[in-house]
């Protein structure tokens, strides 16, 4: 097995696939921790399928900037949820449920309505749950990825105690001052951002398990914000190489792997929570 | 004439059309202690959060002293359910209570986490400092948020039913607190249910709902 692994580690854009999906869980699992704390992981989940739609939109437009369509689009719908989330507390949640399933049906509708191969399911079920293998990703793909993972690590280390102090107590926040507001949208764009990126790693329907799953682990064992998030950070990097190597070497699909691993990751850091009483 | 921190006319408050309070006139100044009672949803966190600039007025004049929206005005929050498991050691969070100098900043800088650990020690936290926060007592929760409120110099203190939940003792520990704060010449401006436990520090005291007055404490039968 260990052979085996090897042999596929030669291969240069093996390494570099690896080493974007080790970037891409780290944005996702960094950005989950605030949106875990407050209480907003259904937010994740909802503009994945309206990312769905952005990107049947984008496949239908036929643009050579696939990418750039989706995540336009995405990022609107986000801020635009943002917005209207906080004029409207209550409605906000069946807004989001409507939003996610029209974006769902209006996108199956168009990759069915304008085809852009002959074969039109395994498209979606592609987009739902990621390529099968990873390799499939182009390198243009692979370095917008990366590219995209990188500035988001940057904000998330930028804005770390801002997050902190919005999650721990926003109306304390807003009292002192300093831009809530904006860092509000700010923040709505780069969920946009983490969710259109982590897609092309595991589907449309798993990328909430990146966000959510390293950050519920990590609050099982860790008990201030600093911790929580340094191990958030390692239990997200452990996952994607061991879901994504198990995968390479089993065949496995990739997405439904590194998420399965995070579970297990999370059944672990459970056990040992509940140990410590 | 008394300098004023905050003086309100004809003020209403509320967040929407549905809700629509109206708030006697009244004012604060220094070395003040005023406390707002009024039945539930006469409009007490209403006013405390109007104060804190989270809401706008939504008629009449709400008149600040200069400086005091730019972070003169140190805010504890009524209980908020988040916190129960939120994973935060008391250090952490008596640091946040230095944002508003941070600003735009990214990083605290070495004299503002100097402030925080003061804080830490004068409400007598030090020992706590690595404890989570949520792994505390009611009381000294409070006692936490207090340090936060204050780690900056302030000149007026919001509290929002801060003895809510809180036992006997925690309720007095508290109080004592706040009169010694009160001696440095901090204003203090407290939403509370239970006006006879805190009659002994207040100062003033405004009624909202029925009945709804200003007046000084002593005035008061």
């Amino acid at each position: 097995m260990i052979d085996e692994l090897l042999r596929y580690l030669a291969y240069p854009f093996v390494r570099y696939a690896l080493a974007a999906g080790v970037l891409i869980a780290l944005s996702a699992a960094l950005l989950g921790v605030p949106l875990v704390l407050r209480r907003l992981s259904f937010i994740g989940d909802g503009l994945s399928h309206v990312a769905f739609g952005a990107m049947a939109v984008a496949g239908v437009l036929n643009f050579a900037g696939n990418l750039t369509v989706s995540l336009l689009l995405t990022i609107a719908c986000s801020i635009v949820l943002a917005l209207t989330g906080r004029a409207s507390q209550t409605k906000g949640d069946a807004a989001l449920a409507m939003l996610s399933v029209g974006a769902m049906a209006a996108g199956y509708m168009l990759m069915n309505l304008f085809p852009t191969s002959s074969n039109v399911s395994g498209d979606v079920c592609t987009t739902l749950f990621g390529s099968t293998t990873i390799l499939t990703l182009t390198s243009g793909e692979l370095w917008s990825c990366v590219a995209l993972s990188v500035a988001v690590i940057v904000f998330q280390a930028l804005t770390y105690h801002r997050s902190f102090e919005f999650a721990f107590d926003e109306d304390f926040a807003r009292a002192s001052g300093g831009g809530v507001t904006a860092f509000n949208l700010l923040s709505a764009g780069v969920v946009a951002v983490v969710i259109v990126v982590s897609m092309r790693l595991v589907g449309t329907l798993l990328v909430s398990a990146l966000l959510v799953f390293p950050a519920v682990s990590a609050l099982r064992v860790c008990r201030s914000y600093l911790a929580v998030t340094l191990c958030a950070a390692v239990l997200a990097v452990v996952g994607v190489l061991a879901g994504m190597l198990a995968a390479i070497v089993a065949g496995t699909p990739v997405g439904a792997t590194v998420v399965m691993v995070n579970l297990a990751v999370f059944a672990v850091c459970y056990a040992i929570g509940k140990l410590r009483g | 004439m008394r300098v004023k921190l905050i003086d309100c006319q004809g003020l209403r408050m509320g967040y929407a059309a549905a809700t629509d309070i109206p708030c006697p006139d009244f004012s604060v100044a220094p070395e003040d202690f005023l406390c707002v009672v009024g039945p539930n949803g006469s409009g007490k966190s209403t006013l405390i959060k109007t104060l804190a600039g989270l809401m706008p007025p939504r008629m009449g004049t709400l008149t600040v002293a200069e400086g005091l929206h730019g972070g003169g005005i140190g805010y504890l929050p009524q209980r908020s359910p988040l916190q129960d498991d939120f994973p935060a050691t008391v250090r952490e969070v008596v640091r946040t209570g230095c944002q508003s100098l941070r600003g735009l900043r990214p990083f605290y800088t070495r004299a503002e986490k100097n402030l925080a650990e003061r804080a830490l020690v004068r409400f007598g936290l030090k020992d706590l400092a690595r404890r989570p926060y949520r792994a505390l007592s009611g009381g000294q929760r409070q006692r936490v948020l207090l340090a936060r409120a204050l780690c900056v110099p302030r000149r007026l203190l919001l509290l929002d039913e801060p003895t809510t939940g809180l036992d006997q003792t925690a309720v007095a520990a508290f109080y004592a607190g706040l009169r010694s704060l009160r001696e440095t010449g901090l204003a203090i401006v407290m939403a509370t249910h239970e006006l006879a436990a805190a009659r002994p520090l207040a100062s003033h005291v405004l009624r909202l709902g029925e009945h709804a007055a200003f007046s000084r404490v002593e005035a008061l039968p």
